[in-house]
């Protein structure tokens, strides 16, 4: 069985259970098959339903959605190598604070907050303020004062939003890209390349016949009666 | 409701799959017995597609690896945690224990770091060093050859150093270490304090055909379904089914407790199914327990009757007692030489590639027992939590903290990789004090009563988290890092809490004098001959080493003893 029907299975099973969705039909089904496939990751049975329970809902309203998306694309703005779209950071906010409630009043009070900055300052919504306006503001709670403890509400609010932006970014296929990072493959692990080696000022040289040369990784290991390997 | 008699009757039954269990499983099976494993979570196999968290980028899951449904995230081969839905555990006196189950074949073997080391010498008579707790009625010598075979059937890389209390094995040739391993090394080796490369059960060389060879991923927390690493399933359970064995997987099953009989034997167990939530009654000539130090102590202290009014094994009132888990804390540094990083795969294999054991003597100290210190850092992939306080920093640089726009992407690029931890592992002293026991006013959700745990740290191991503390900011400063945080300065000494280690031990400790131990030196029970222990209750004292290897090479010691009982008819 591949694993698009392992799913289909383990979700049909479920319904049939009367465990996920009670009223389904056949139709729904098949777009559930398709949303759970999309994220290619290995649950249990329980894990599943939990996170197909949260996929089902809806927290955010649509306008606070383009709030969000709007802050993100100011927090990391557009360019060739990426855009917040394309990490799909408005939908993993969206999840996360169904995954974690307590971020739920933080953002959600936030957002109105913004509004309610823009509408006394501005005598118009965040959306509508010019971005000057929008940058004018975000530079009062941008930059935590790092004197005192307890930061004030809009400052915390804001390190929540772009601390979900920029790790939904990073850890997207996107972000992963721009960043760099070249691991997740099989790999031949011999050491850390002779240029970056010089550069900080190590060797190997001193003890290298301690380490596993890969070439020979797979014969099979042989001691001698002391532990010495000999093949 | 009634009790359903199971039809099959086996030679052993073994409750739990982990190290312990899984080692009982294949030396027992191997020798022709007949086995039932009585497992508490699902099947789990780390070759299935369904459930395969290895080679998953954080972009195919909804929270991107976040830790809230798995703690350690959610990619973590572990289906447990400190807390489980249904099965509560409670404190006495407001002290702290933490205790992490995890509810699956192979148990806390899929997810843990492989790091593998033998107990020396002196951590078997170390009460002859310090006068404090207990020697073991064994030494490394009775060990020793059981650790051999460990490592040959298992694979453990390393290298011989010939230590005296870190004895060599037979290991497989370790991987180079990592650039933030250089610079802990440099750091490490200035301050005297000794560096090798660690001793992890995973494996850099072919040693069978059944399994494969290491590939670098560095994700062996997500449990390797090329089975080069170590765990209970892939390396024990399976091969001793394949090899002929008559082996039975009862999962699922959550074992409430030892039957007996008049003669004064047991006769199996009762466990709970916990699909259909039936009681089942299974019978063997000889039960093995375990489920883990303080479960397989749970499940003595249910198993009641007349003859054995304080539970099972228990007439020394010791079940329970001398629990204890390794200390630790730890300690970041940013180290500036190391921002801007050229990219390139550094996975290596799933953990550190270098270690310091234990380098000093506790005579000129002002605390009796030692600690090892693992080093972490890398160009690891990127999970949830990348990029919080993407620029905190600056701080140290005497730049601004926060802001927003194009900067902010360039300063994840410049700080990645440039973060180093260091984290103490030590030894506590097992304390009589220091228990678990049966709560009387809790069930959990399969109406077996819970256990409640009194454990307080002492200064004996709040002074060795203080020298670690002034240890890592020594090494930090000689490798040009600049420690994080604040160094703790009182109380705990930023000891993390009991449990948080996951190394419980100590709860059915052996010893020759029954009045003073709950086991004999072969793990078996001093009360009744056919009850066997092989997780890491039977442990006197823990070492400065995580318990796993030494959890397996004494299952496997304790396993032969059974075998050669059998075969004398002695139970």
């Amino acid at each position: 069985m591949d694993r698009r029907e392992s799913i289909r299975s383990l979700v049909l099973g479920s319904l049939a259970g009367g465990i996920l969705l009670e009223s389904c039909t056949n139709g729904k089904t098949e777009e559930l098959v398709d949303k759970i496939w999309e994220y290619q990751y290995g649950r249990t049975p329980q894990e599943l339903e939990f996170d197909q329970k949260l996929l089902k809902e809806q927290f955010f309203e649509a306008s606070e959605i383009e709030m969000i998306t709007a802050l993100a694309e100011l927090i990391l703005p557009p360019t060739p190598q990426g855009t917040i779209q394309q990490a799909k950071v408005p939908e993993f906010i969206e999840f996360m604070v169904k995954d974690y409630e307590p971020f739920q009043i933080t953002l959600r009070g936030g957002l109105m907050w913004l509004n309610h900055y823009c509408n006394r300052a501005y005598g118009t919504t965040f959306l509508n303020s010019t971005e000057p306006q929008q940058k004018l503001l975000l530079d009062q709670i941008a930059y935590p004062d790092l004197e005192v403890k307890d930061q004030k509400f809009e400052v915390n609010f804001f390190s929540l939003m772009r601390n979900l932006v920029v790790t939904g970014y990073f850890t997207s296929e996107v972000g992963i890209k721009e960043l760099g990072y070249v691991g997740n493959i099989p790999n031949l692990w011999n050491g850390v390349p002779d240029d970056i080696m010089e550069k900080h000022g190590f060797s190997y040289d001193d003890w290298a016949d301690k380490f596993h040369d890969p070439a020979n990784s797979s014969e099979l290991a042989k001691w001698d009666n002391d532990g010495n390997l000999i093949s | 409701m009634q009790i359903i008699e199971q039809p099959e009757q086996y030679d052993v039954i073994i409750v739990g799959s982990g190290a312990g269990g899984g080692m009982s499983t294949k030396i027992l099976s191997d020798a022709g017995l007949k086995i039932a494993v009585v497992e508490a979570g699902p099947y789990f196999d780390p070759k299935d597609p369904v459930t395969q968290t290895q080679w998953k980028w954080p972009w195919q899951s909804p929270r991107r690896g976040a830790g809230t449904t798995r703690v350690f995230g959610e990619y973590d081969m572990a289906y447990g945690g400190w807390e489980l839905e249904g099965e509560p555990y409670n404190h006495v006196n407001g002290t702290n224990f933490s205790w992490f189950r995890s509810r699956m074949l192979g148990g806390r073997t899929n997810h843990w770091g492989r790091i593998s080391l033998r107990f020396g010498p002196r951590d078997f008579k170390v009460k002859d060093k310090d006068g404090l707790g207990e020697n073991w009625p064994i030494g490394y010598q009775d060990v020793k050859p059981y650790y051999d075979k460990v490592d040959k059937l298992i694979g453990i890389f390393g290298s011989k150093e010939g230590l005296e209390n870190e004895p060599d094995g037979f290991f497989l040739p370790p991987p180079k270490p990592r650039l933030h391993e250089l610079y802990y090394k440099k750091g490490a080796e200035k301050s005297g304090v000794t560096v090798i490369p660690s001793r992890l059960s995973i494996l850099t060389k072919r040693i069978n055909n059944e399994r494969g060879v290491c590939v670098y991923c560095g994700q062996c927390e997500r449990s390797c379904n090329l089975y080069a690493d170590f765990s209970s399933g892939s390396c024990l359970i399976f091969p001793a089914q394949k090899s002929g064995g008559q082996v039975n997987l009862y999962v699922n099953s959550m074992v409430r407790e030892v039957t007996t009989d008049s003669n004064n034997k047991a006769t199996g167990v009762l466990y709970i199914n916990k699909e259909d939530r039936k009681e089942y009654a299974l019978k063997a000539k000889v039960v093995v327990l375990a489920a883990s130090a303080c479960s397989t102590a749970r499940i003595l202290l249910n198993s009641k009757s007349e003859r054995h009014p304080n539970g099972l094994g228990n007439s020394s009132g010791l079940v329970g007692h001398y629990l204890h888990d390794s200390t630790g804390t730890d300690r970041g540094a940013f180290v500036p030489q190391m921002m801007n990083r050229k990219f390139y795969n550094e996975d290596g294999v799933g953990g550190l590639h270098l270690y310091s054991p234990w380098w000093l003597d506790n005579k000129n100290l002002d605390f009796p027992r030692g600690y090892h210190i693992e080093v972490w850092g890398g160009l690891r992939m990127p999970v949830y939590g990348t990029g919080f306080n993407p620029n905190s920093l600056n701080e140290y640089l005497g730049l601004r903290v926060g802001g927003y726009g194009n900067g902010l992407r360039e300063d994840v690029k410049r700080f990645y990789g440039s973060v180093i931890g260091l984290s103490g592992r030590g030894e506590s002293v097992a304390m009589r004090n220091n228990y678990c026991e049966i709560d009387p006013t809790t069930v959990d959700a399969y109406g077996i009563p819970v256990l409640r745990f009194h454990y307080e740290w002492s200064d004996h191991e709040r002074k060795q988290a203080k020298h670690m503390h002034d240890t890592f900011e020594e090494i930090i400063d000689n490798f040009g890092g600049i420690a994080l945080g604040k160094k703790p300065s009182s109380g705990d000494f930023g000891l993390l809490p009991p449990g948080a280690i996951i190394h419980e031990v100590g709860t059915t400790r052996m010893g020759s004098d029954p009045k003073e131990s709950v086991t004999n030196p072969y793990q078996q029970l001093h009360d009744v001959d056919n009850v066997f222990i092989t997780d890491a209750g039977p442990f006197v004292s823990q070492a400065d080493k995580n318990p796993t290897w030494t959890i397996m090479a004494l299952a496997w010691r304790s396993s032969d003893y059974l075998i050669d009982q059998l075969k004398k008819q002695n139970l």
